[in-house]
């Protein structure tokens, strides 16, 4: 496990809203997430995580709130948007994988017409990460020929591949049976051993338990209790945070 | 080791399944057979047949016209390929107009509803007769004059491009949404998520109903006559006149059937083939 620093934060979010229409899902959040931490989301469905992470890839347009990517104020007016989707990968629970590429060219895509890269060393860092999740062998083949944890496994290295600065998972287990959920978490174990900055929604408690450094609880858009994980699960403070761990666990 | 030897069981299945099938063969071709033969014994017995025969089905006629409605198919042939070109490129971006989500460009996409509402509710050939005649009406000199099959091409495009407009709508909405998001949080632009991932998608879904609307524009096509081109049909008629006799225009018929046969064999096949594809080879 590498060393956190810090002293700089990767990522800081201040104050995010959002509202759909007059309905308020995200209150005024706030996050800070250090490189090389993890980060796990937790809360009941509704609770706002999935729009969350979606504000902080700017896929959604924040009704107030600032974010700052490694000091760099990624939510004033104006920034180019694509870029910095580019630098935080997104990866949710279903339909991530390209179904008319193969997962090679899935993996390659944004490789090549986002960072320019020639066709010849696409492949080859397609190839490489393909490999490191065993399926080297499978890289003609179309996702819908691929396990549910095989095409998760290859969404998570298509954003990694990039060398994001950020990875944001949103509930990547949650389609899956135990087993090839499994497969997944095990990916994930192995990305935070290398040093990849993660802020996940998940309902896998004692996965979050188990990988992240740091763990929030989100509750009707706001922050109900965040803490260092072993602590927040050992005790949980505020009422709600106890009704909810009594409630899945 | 286990020998895999045809069960007993499976055997009895297998002959039943093909005597069932020799015996539903076999009933298709004899109830076809009567309905042909009492049709046309109904047919020849009606008081106006032997008329109607030398006026439409003439063989000497037939021959005679030949060459004049197949050099008019020639036409026809010309114009529908740019047609077809001009069709898929005018009714993709119509297809992009209205499925843009961006709010600036609200009128952009209301303009482009409001062209397929107008083209796809005006008949055919109010359309040809608008732009067939209505153009040349402004007299705009640059143009010089327009030949009819041009001008035919046109209204065919105008009519066309709202119907394709309307197919690759469906195909474009028909990809699920995540896969616009995740091009987009790889960093794709928009115009890059559209074009390599949502529209190589969408356009494999729409195929088969494309090619229902090529085979209804290769009969249209027929349509360009009315502007006084010199197609087929307008052939079949200046030999009909010719010969005071109809049969041209059967010929002329049989010219566009034999035209749309391929087609139509080719959708059903790929039609056929997705349809496999999606239902993994169930037999209801
Ligand atoms: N595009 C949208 N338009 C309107 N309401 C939305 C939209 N997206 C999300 N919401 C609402 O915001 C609330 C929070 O949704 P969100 O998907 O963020 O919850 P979640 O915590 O991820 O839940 P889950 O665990 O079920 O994934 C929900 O009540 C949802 O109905
Ligand atoms: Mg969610």
């Amino acid at each position: 496990m590498t060393e956190i620093d810090w002293s700089k934060p990767r990522l800081l979010a201040k104050n995010i809203r959002k509202n759909f229409d007059e309905r308020q899902v995200l209150k005024g959040v706030d996050l800070e997430v250090y490189p090389g931490q993890i980060v796990a989301l937790i809360g009941s469905s509704g609770s706002g995580k999935s729009t969350m992470l979606r504000c902080l890839n700017l896929v959604e347009e924040l009704s107030d709130g600032q974010i700052w990517l490694d000091g760099d104020e990624i939510s004033r007016p104006g920034i180019n948007d694509d870029e910095v989707r580019a630098n935080i990968g997104l990866v949710f629970q279903s339909y991530n994988l390209f179904a008319h590429l193969s997962i090679l060219d899935n993996v390659k895509l944004a490789l090549k017409v986002v960072q320019k890269k020639s066709d010849k060393e696409a492949t080859e860092i397609a190839l490489g990460w393909l490999d490191r999740i065993g399926l080297a062998d499978k890289a003609n083949q179309y996702p819908d020929k691929l396990s549910g944890g095989q095409q998760q496994r290859t969404a998570i290295v298509r954003a990694v591949a990039l060398n994001p600065k950020l990875l944001l998972l949103d509930e990547v287990t949650s389609a899956l049976d135990p087993e090839l959920s499994g497969e997944v978490l095990e990916l994930i174990r192995d990305l935070k051993n290398s040093g990849t900055t993660i802020v996940m929604a998940t309902h896998e408690l004692s996965f979050a338990r188990e990988v992240a450094d740091w763990v929030i609880f989100l509750d009707q858009g706001v922050i109900a209790e965040e803490g260092e994980a072993a602590d927040f699960f050992a005790n949980p403070k505020n009422a709600r945070t106890k009704e909810f761990l009594a409630r899945v666990i | 080791m286990s020998q895999s030897t045809t069960s007993e069981a499976q055997l009895a299945r297998e002959t039943w399944r093909v005597s069932r099938k020799r015996r539903s063969t076999l009933t298709a071709i004899v109830s076809t057979l009567v309905f042909a033969v009492v049709a046309w014994l109904l047919l020849v017995n009606t008081p106006g047949w032997s008329r109607v025969q030398t006026s439409f089905f003439d063989w000497d006629t037939a021959v005679k016209a030949f060459p004049r409605v197949l050099d008019g198919l020639w036409l026809n042939l010309r114009v529908l390929v740019f047609a077809s070109i001009s069709v898929l490129i005018v009714a993709l971006l119509l297809a992009l107009a209205t499925t843009l989500r961006n709010p600036a460009l609200t009128p952009i996409r209301l303009l482009a509803k409001g062209y397929i509402d107008l083209f796809r509710g005006t008949p055919l050939i109010i359309t040809l007769y608008l732009v067939g005649f209505g153009i040349p009406g402004l007299r705009i000199e640059a143009f010089g004059r327009i030949a009819p099959e041009i001008l035919g091409t046109i209204a065919l495009t105008l009519t066309y491009s709202a119907y394709v407009a309307e197919v690759f709508r469906a195909g474009i909405e028909s990809i699920h949404p995540s896969q616009r998001l995740a091009a987009r949080s790889l960093g794709l632009s928009y115009s890059q998520s559209v074009r390599l991932v949502v529209l190589p998608q969408a356009v494999r879904k729409v195929v088969p109903p494309l090619m229902n609307d090529f085979v209804a524009l290769q009969k249209d096509v027929g349509l360009i006559s009315v502007l006084g081109a010199v197609d087929a049909v307008r052939g079949a008629q200046i030999e009909v006149a010719h010969f005071a006799n109809f049969t041209p225009y059967i010929v002329a018929g049989l010219f566009f059937v034999i035209l749309a046969i391929p087609t139509v064999r080719l959708t059903d096949w790929l039609a056929a083939r997705m349809a496999k594809r999606e239902q993994m080879g169930t037999v209801l």
